[in-house]
């Protein structure tokens, strides 16, 4: 009897719960989607090391998990407790008819039980579904081999999704049960009847509210947009603390003000059903400042985190084709620190550290360059950057202004250019140019460079070539990551101030085989020679670094896929979470509102005008968070851009384009299910 | 005078063929411009049903309604929407305004729908609330009115339209004694002094007094019609009692 009412209730209230059940179908199917990618990519033909990176990967998807569960969790709870209060007729009249409080939670059990087991089935079948797309996706960031790939099911996804949404669907039961203890028959009779209390703000004190706040988000809006080399963890936390008030109290004053300024416009406000249509947002958004703000807040981070992850991706691989352009590199050197916290450096020549092992390293390469730069004690950061180094440390304060800085004679770089096939510099014998492409290192070097300070370098005094620092770098990386370096003429060097010696260059190998032999062997031998000069040298340390291609594409690669699937993750969640909480407020709106539209029916409103309206209502009540959300999303990106400098933030356009695309998919989606349900709600009946 | 509305053998069928509910059966009757009609009956006796189809929210199942010389019954979409909201006022027993408007926004808006001009509109509503006494709340919202009030800030948007026919559905049910005569008084004023043609449908003796005429129907057909003439109120209130009376022990709930 109880499971037979409970499935009719269902039935019945298919309208209300369309939405939820939609939600839901969609919540399980992307949790199901991102836990099930470990599995797939275990499937893939991929290297030992990448495979360590999608172990990596799938246990930050898992963690992350805990808090999409959380967040779904609260939708969920939100959702059921909405459409409890949608019932509380039906309930009363269970409770008129003297059905006892426990059967009615257990009414509701079976309901939730029922909606429950449906949404997983049909969300875990959506999901293994479309797990089989993101294949593709996982393949494509992975550079992997799809051909051993077939249709696969992960068993331990889905078992993580039952027990995780099983853990939510029994919060939802328990707080249900809650809800139920607490009626009371008086209430329920009388909860529809209520009729809306209309309070007009005092207009004057929503424009002085809504001047403060947006002076307040202002003010955020350029600490973190223009001044955010001087933000400090405090100072960050403050800006988002005034920008979270400021849009509660955008939202709160703006339905105000907004009315206000349409009504003054009278030939706009008397017009057709306009009084009706903003009346009608207004009162909207009034009774859901704190979800608005909420929904505005969480689209705010969807944007940044798609669009920065996406950007993030795309530079990460177009920087690997630029400044990853020999396959791999070898730096020896001693660094000791004095008593006051001094860098120096000691050379070591790597040819001879090898050949003290019995090992030839110039043998596996077919191409390379061999050189040492040079470092003066006296030519530190501080000299360099003259009078202009207050204002650094104030941007910078945590860079080694006394450590020596990298000096690198002209024809050492210009062999190192030819190796990466880029064009060569020419100098005049007392001229020095300065490398640097790390944007934040950049704009601290050009103010000093604007005025062509002569250097002195080893006793030499150098003229500069150029006011501004010249793209180019020796490292090999995966960023624009060069600090600063600066070429000297080759008779301006003191050979005995040798730094760090260099070999870069690219391996005498053809196919993938032969390469990845090529690099374990350098490996070893890597290793080899630092323990022969360790055992000769007991109690020194000497470095012996060895980069190449292969680990920093690698990382790249990790970094780009485990960022792109935690902004996609965390994107789509919270946007199926803003679309429904804005959904299910917006048709529970319309259900009330049906008296209102057949009396404008009655009064004579065309069909036509009325769908208008409500158009307008549902669009704007979508809009509104979403417009706010992108003005956030214009400064939070443009703080995302100076964090992420180093990354790179290349191809935003792309990166702008997918975002958007994603979000018209989704919250548009949920737009127009929206107004077709409202639609079909208000809609005449005969 | 005027012919207004002419009713030609209505009848209004609900349900199946298996049971059958004769709403309205084979109704005719004529207004004429300036009229102040009652229509009497007891719950069920199809009055409702009848002040429906004129109304052209409900359809008739056989037989004629013209307003003017428009056959109501034939119109369909626009046509029809646009006819009610032109030719019709309504009143309702339980006011209907739209609580998220002010009373003069409720007013407006029967004007904006017609998409009058927002400076005529003004005049118009300001026009009306003075006739119905309503000025001072005209700024408030529904849930800051009384009842009375509220009845006649309906009353001010089926005429601020300015309609061939008000059309009143229990319009002072909802009202205590007070405000209800307040409220018919206002009728009255507006069908003596500006000629609005009224029909109203009650099964309150007292609220039908205040009519010219006073239509009785009972099981869907019309029972007995009695006119005003030179009656004061009160002895046409008496004649009303006299046929409800007569109109049997159901009626009695309405004295």
């Amino acid at each position: 009897m109880l499971f037979k009412l409970s499935l009719s209730n269902i039935r019945k209230s298919l309208r209300d719960y369309a939405i939820y059940f939609f939600t839901l179908i969609i919540g399980v199917s992307i949790f199901y989607v991102f836990n099930a990618i470990g599995g797939q990519a275990a499937m893939m033909k991929v290297t030992e090391s990448r495979y360590d990176i999608i172990q990596l990967l799938s246990t930050s998807l898992s963690g992350v998990s805990v808090f999409v569960a959380g967040v779904l969790g609260l939708l969920i709870v939100y959702a059921s407790r909405f459409l409890i209060k949608r019932r509380s007729k039906e309930f009363a009249l269970y409770m008129m008819l003297g059905m006892g409080k426990g059967k009615i939670s257990a009414i509701l059990l079976v309901e939730t039980l029922l909606i429950g087991i449906g949404s997983l089935l049909v969300g875990l079948l959506a999901g293994i579904g479309l797990s089989q797309l993101m294949s593709a996706l996982v393949a494509n960031l992975f550079e992997a081999d799809m051909t051993a790939y077939r249709f696969s099911i992960s068993g331990e996804a889905i078992g993580k999704t039952i027990l995780y949404f099983a853990v939510m669907y029994l919060v939802v039961m328990l707080f249900n049960s809650a809800v139920v203890t607490r009626m009371k028959l008086i209430d329920l009779l009388h909860s529809e009847k209520k009729s809306e209390q209309v309070r007009l703000k005092n207009p004057l004190l929503c424009i002085i509210i809504f001047l403060l706040s947006a002076a307040a988000l202002a003010y955020a809006y350029y600490q973190v947009g223009w001044n955010a080399g001087a933000l400090t963890q405090q100072k960050a936390l403050i800006c988002i603390g005034m920008g979270i008030v400021s849009t509660f109290f955008v939202f709160w004053s703006v339905s105000g003000m907004f009315l206000r300024i349409i009504m003054s416009v009278r030939n706009v406000y008397h017009k057709g059903l306009n009084s009706f249509t903003f009346r009608q947002i207004s009162s909207k958004v009034n009774t859901m400042v704190f979800s608005m703000t909420v929904i505005c807040l969480m689209l705010f981070v969807t944007i940044c985190a798609l669009c920065s992850s996406f950007s993030v991706r795309n530079s990460l691989n177009s920087n690997l084709k630029e400044f990853c352009a020999a396959d791999c590199e070898l730096n020896a050197t001693q660094i000791i620190t004095d008593e006051n916290d001094r860098v120096q450096y000691i050379c070591h020549d790597a040819e001879e550290l090898f050949a003290a092992s019995g090992l030839s390293l110039t043998d596996h390469f077919r191409e390379y360059v061999h050189f040492a730069s040079y470092a003066d004690p006296a030519f530190t950061m501080r000299t360099v950057l003259g009078d202009t180094i207050e204002e650094a440390m104030q941007l910078a304060p945590l860079l080694r202004y006394d450590d020596p800085r990298e000096i690198v004679s002209v024809s050492d770089y210009n062999a190192v250019c030819k190796l990466y096939g880029k064009d060569t510099v020419t100098l005049s014998s007392d001229e020095y140019i300065l490398l640097c492409n790390y944007k934040n290192q950049q704009n601290l070097f050009n103010k000093v460079l604007a005025d062509k300070p002569d250097m002195t370098v080893f006793g030499k005094t150098l003229h500069a070539r150029y006011d501004c620092c010249q793209d180019g770098f020796i490292d090999i990386g995966a960023q624009a990551m060069n600090l600063g370096v600066f070429i000297v003429p080759d008779d301006a060097v003191d050979p005995a101030c040798k730094a760090i010696d260099y070999v870069i260059g690219n391996y005498q190998a053809e196919t993938e085989e032969e390469i990845s032999a090529v690099r374990t062997d350098l490996k070893a031998w890597c290793e080899t020679a630092q323990q022969t000069w360790q055992d000769a040298h007991p109690g020194e340390e000497i470095i012996i670094a060895f980069n190449t291609k292969a680990d920093i594409y690698e990382s790249a690669i990790s970094l780009g896929a485990i960022v792109t699937f935690l902004g996609l993750y965390i994107g789509l969640v919270f946007l199926i979470a803003c679309g429904a909480i804005l959904s299910l407020k917006e048709l529970s709106e319309s259900v009330d509102s049906i008296g209102r539209y057949e009396m404008l029916r009655k009064i004579g409103a065309e069909e036509r005008d009325l769908s208008a309206s409500l158009f307008r209502q549902t669009g704007l009540f979508f809009l509104l968070p979403l417009i706010l959300a992108c003005i956030h999303s214009v400064f939070g990106l443009r703080f995302a851009s100076t964090v992420l400098e180093s990354i790179g933030t290349q191809q935003v356009g792309a990166s702008m384009t997918a975002t958007v695309i994603i979000i018209l998919l989704i919250y548009g989606g949920y737009f127009l299910i929206t107004y077709f349900c409202s639609k079909g709600i208000v809609k005449e009946r005969k | 005078m005027e012919q207004i509305l002419r009713i030609e053998n209505i009848e209004k069928y609900y349900g199946s063929k298996s049971s059958l509910t004769k709403a309205i059966d084979d109704i005719s009757f004529t207004v004429q411009k300036g009229e102040f009609t009652a229509i009497m009956g007891a719950s069920g006796s199809g009055k409702t049903t009848l002040l429906n189809c004129i109304s052209t929210i409900d359809r008739v199942t056989a037989g004629h309604i013209f307003l003017e010389d428009t056959d109501i019954t034939a119109l369909k979409g626009k046509v029809l929407n646009q006819f009610r909201r032109e030719k019709l006022g309504f009143i309702f027993q339980d006011f209907n305004l739209l609580d998220t408007l002010t009373a003069y926004e409720n007013i407006a808006l029967a004007l904006s729908i017609q998409k009058k001009p927002a400076k005529e509109i003004d005049e118009a509503v300001k026009h009306v609330a003075e006739q119905l006494g309503i000025t001072e709340v005209l700024g408030k919202y529904p849930y800051q009115m009384s009842g009375g009030q509220k009845q006649r800030v309906a009353s001010a948007r089926a005429i601020v339209t300015e309609p061939k026919i008000v059309l009143a559905d229990e319009p002072t049910g909802a009202l205590d004694s007070k405000a209800a005569k307040m409220l018919l008084e206002r009728f009255r004023y507006l069908n003596t002094e500006h000629g609005a043609t009224i029909m109203m449908v009650t099964h309150d003796s007292f609220t039908a007094s205040y009519a010219g005429r006073v239509i009785f129907i009972k099981d869907g057909k019309i029972f007995h019609e009695i006119t005003r003439g030179e009656d004061s109120r009160k002895q046409f209130f008496d004649k009303i009692i006299d046929v409800v009376t007569l109109l049997g022990g159901d009626m009695s709930d309405a004295l």
